[in-house]
C-alpha cells in the first residue's frame, strides 16, 4: 500500500445502484487523465468489476512478492483485481461466511503487487458488514481518502444510504460525495424523459445531510450495454453525454480539496 | 452454532463447527485453535425450537438473487400484498440485516415489535398480513447496523425461533443479495422444518445474470428446490410515445435463455414501470392499485405459477 497516493471506496447501502459502474468509471477517467489506477473488487460473492473491464476469464499471477493484478492493456495505467480472477467456473457460487470473507480482503489489500499508483478505487458490496468493516480495518493505517457514496433517487435506496453514511461517521471514514445515479431516462424516439426511479433523491439527500452532490447519470441504455460487452473497456469510450457528465464530475472530484466529512 | 473467533480463520480452515475444527493440519499455529477445540460440536439444540414453531407454517417460500437492487422486495412485498389478498394467512420475514426495505414497503415505517409471553409479535399490516424485519427494531431509521456475519446469524434465528408468527398458510422470506452468512443459516435453520423452494430474481443483463447463476448453483448445492425465476425490469414503455426501450437489454438472452441453459423454470417477465417505484417508496399495494397494468399483469402471472410449483410440492 506504500506506493499508493490516494485510496478512495465506493459504497451504497443499496444493492444495484451502481457501485460497480461508477467505480470501473471512476477508474476509467483517471486512466484518461494521465494517472496510474488500481481497482479492487471486495464484493466476493458478487464480483461484477471482471466483465464491466472486460476481463472475463484472465487469471492472476503469483510472484514470490504476491499477487500481480491483472492489467487490461499494455502500459498498465490500470490494475485489476477481483475473486473474479480467482475461480475456475465463472458461475460457482461463492459461498462463505464473514471470517473466511475477512481473510479474503485482508489479502487482497496486503498481499497484492500494486506497484506505484496514484489511485487505488474500491469497489464494494450493497451493506455495512463484514466486507465493509475488513476493508476499512485493513485501510486504517493507510489512511483512505474517502468514500463516494453512489444512490439511485427513490427513497428505498435513500433510506439505505443514508445507514451507509451513518457507518462512514461511526467509522471515521471522511465522505467525499454523492452520486445519483439512473437519474431519468430520455425515451429514444420520443426524447421524453421519465424519472422510473423517481427524481433528486441524491441531491435532496446531499443537502439535508451537507454533503458534496457530485452529479447525476442518468439511465443511459449505451452505458448498460457498454458494461455488458466486455472487450477492451480502456479504448471504449464512445462519445455519450453520460459518460462526458461522469468525466467531469471526476475531474471535480480529483481537482478540489477533499471536503470533510459532517 | 456461532463460535467467537479471536482472528480470522486461515486459509485451509475446515469451518469452525466442523468435526475437523481445531484438529486439522490447517489448525496448527492459528490463534483459534483451543477455541475451536473445545467449541461444543453436533447439532443445534435450536433447530428443534425453530422446527416446533415452524410446524404451523404450511409454506416457506425464498426470495433470493445474487444481484442487488433488482427487485426482491419488491417482489416479496407484492407476493404477501396478493396472497394475503387472497385470504391467506401470510407472514413476510426480512432477513436484510443491513439494509432492511420491507417496513417502507409495506408501509409500516416506524413501528415496533412487541414483546408477548408467546414471544416476539410480527408487526401487522392486516389480520392476516404479519411482518418481521431488523428495520422495526432500530431507534432511528438512519441508524447503521455495523453487524459482522455471527451477530445476523443470531438475529435470523431469533426472527425464526422468538417470533410468534401463529397459523401461517405462506411464510415468505425476502433476502439480500449474494450467498454468504444469511442464506446459509437461513437454508441450514429451515433445513428439517423444510423450504418449499426459492424464487430467484433477476434483471434481463448479462452483469446481473452472472451472479444470478452463482445464486442458482448456490440452491443446488445446499439442496434448496428453485420455484423458478422471474426477470424483472425487464423493458421499459415510454408513456408518452409507447415505444419499447431495453434498459437493461438482454444481451445473452436474458432470465429466458438462462433458465433454459441451466434447466430452471422461467416464471415470467415484469416490465419497469415508474408507478412500482412509486407505490414501493410509499408502502403500498401496487397490483391493487394498477390492476389493469402490464407489471400487474407480470406479476399475477409470476406470483401464480410460484404458488403452484409451491403447493404441488
Amino acid at each position: 500500500m506504500e506506493g499508493v497516493k490516494h485510496k478512495i471506496l465506493v459504497l451504497s447501502g443499496k444493492g444495484g445502484v451502481g457501485k460497480s459502474t461508477v467505480s470501473c468509471q471512476l477508474a476509467l477517467a483517471l486512466v484518461l487523465q494521465g494517472k496510474k489506477v488500481g481497482l479492487l473488487d471486495v464484493d466476493l460473492c458478487g464480483p461484477s468489476v471482471p466483465r464491466i473491464v472486460g476481463l472475463q476469464g484472465r487469471d492472476v499471477k503469483k510472484s514470490n512478492q504476491g499477487w500481480i493484478p491483472v492489467y487490461p492493456e499494455e502500459h498498465k495505467s490500470l490494475a485489476v483485481m477481483s475473486i473474479g480472477f480467482l475461480l475456475p467456473d465463472p458461475d460457482a457460487a461463492v459461498v462463505w461466511r464473514g471470517p473466511k470473507k475477512t481473510a479474503m480482503i485482508k489479502q487482497f489489500i496486503e498481499d497484492v503487487v500494486w506497484g506505484e499508483l496514484d489511485y487505488l478505487i474500491v469497489d464494494t458490496p450493497p451493506g455495512t458488514s463484514d466486507e465493509h468493516i475488513a476493508v476499512i480495518e485493513s485501510l486504517k493505517e493507510h489512511q483512505p481518502d474517502g468514500a463516494v457514496i453512489v444512490t439511485t433517487p427513490q427513497g428505498v435506496s435513500i433510506s439505505d444510504v443514508r445507514k451507509e453514511i451513518s457507518f462512514c461517521n461511526k467509522v471515521g471514514l471522511p465522505i467525499l460525495g454523492v452520486v445519483e445515479n439512473m437519474s431519468g431516462f430520455i425515451c429514444p424516439n420520443c426524447s421524453e424523459c421519465t424519472n422510473i426511479f423517481s427524481s433528486e433523491g441524491g441531491k435532496l439527500l446531499s443537502e439535508e445531510l451537507n454533503i458534496r452532490f457530485l452529479g447525476k447519470i442518468p439511465i443511459d441504455p449505451a452505458l448498460t450495454a457498454l458494461q455488458e460487452g466486455g472487450g477492451s473497456f480502456v479504448s471504449k469510450f464512445p462519445d455519450s453525454q453520460t459518460l462526458k457528465a461522469i468525466q467531469l464530475f471526476v475531474s471535480d472530484l480529483i481537482t478540489s480539496p477533499t471536503p470533510d466529512a459532517k | 452454532m456461532s463460535t467467537t473467533l479471536a482472528a480470522p480463520p486461515p486459509e485451509h480452515c475446515p469451518g469452525t463447527s466442523s468435526e475437523e475444527a481445531g484438529k486439522s493440519n490447517a489448525c496448527a499455529g492459528c490463534p483459534n485453535q483451543q477455541i475451536c477445540a473445545t467449541a461444543p460440536k453436533g447439532p443445534d439444540p435450536d433447530i428443534e425450537a425453530i422446527t416446533n414453531r415452524m410446524s404451523t407454517v404450511k409454506h416457506k417460500i425464498l426470495v433470493l438473487s445474487g444481484k442487488g437492487g433488482v427487485g426482491k422486495s419488491t417482489f416479496s412485498a407484492q407476493l404477501s400484498f396478493a396472497l394475503a389478498k387472497k385470504d391467506s394467512q401470510v407472514g413476510l420475514m426480512d432477513v436484510d440485516i443491513c439494509g432492511p426495505s420491507i417496513p417502507r414497503l409495506l408501509g409500516l415505517e416506524g413501528q415496533e415489535i412487541h414483546h408477548s409471553n408467546t414471544g416476539w409479535s410480527p408487526v401487522y399490516v392486516e389480520d392476516n398480513l404479519g411482518v418481521m424485519s431488523v428495520g422495526f427494531m432500530l431507534s432511528d431509521p438512519s441508524d447503521a447496523v455495523i453487524w459482522r456475519g455471527a451477530k445476523k446469524n443470531g438475529l435470523i434465528k431469533q426472527f425464526l425461533r422468538d417470533v410468534d408468527w401463529g397459523d401461517l398458510d405462506y411464510l415468505v422470506v425476502d433476502t439480500p443479495p449474494g450467498t454468504s452468512d444469511e442464506h446459509l443459516s437461513i437454508v441450514q435453520y429451515l433445513k428439517s422444518a423444510g423450504v418449499d423452494g426459492a424464487v430467484i430474481i433477476t434483471t434481463p443483463q448479462e452483469v446481473a445474470l452472472m451472479d444470478v447463476r452463482k445464486e442458482i448453483n448456490f440452491c443446488k448445492k445446499v439442496g434448496v428446490p428453485i420455484l423458478g425465476v422471474v426477470e424483472n425490469m425487464s423493458g421499459f414503455v415510454c408513456p408518452k410515445c409507447s415505444t419499447k426501450t431495453d434498459i437493461f437489454p438482454p444481451t445473452t438472452g436474458g432470465a429466458v435463455k438462462m433458465c433454459h441453459d441451466m434447466d430452471v423454470k422461467f416464471l415470467g417477465s415484469i416490465p419497469l414501470d415508474p408507478r412500482v417505484a412509486r407505490a414501493c417508496d410509499e408502502g403500498r399495494f401496487y397490483m391493487d392499485e394498477f390492476p389493469d397494468s402490464e407489471a400487474t399483469k407480470g406479476f399475477q402471472k409470476v406470483i401464480e405459477e410460484s404458488t403452484q410449483v409451491s403447493c404441488r410440492l
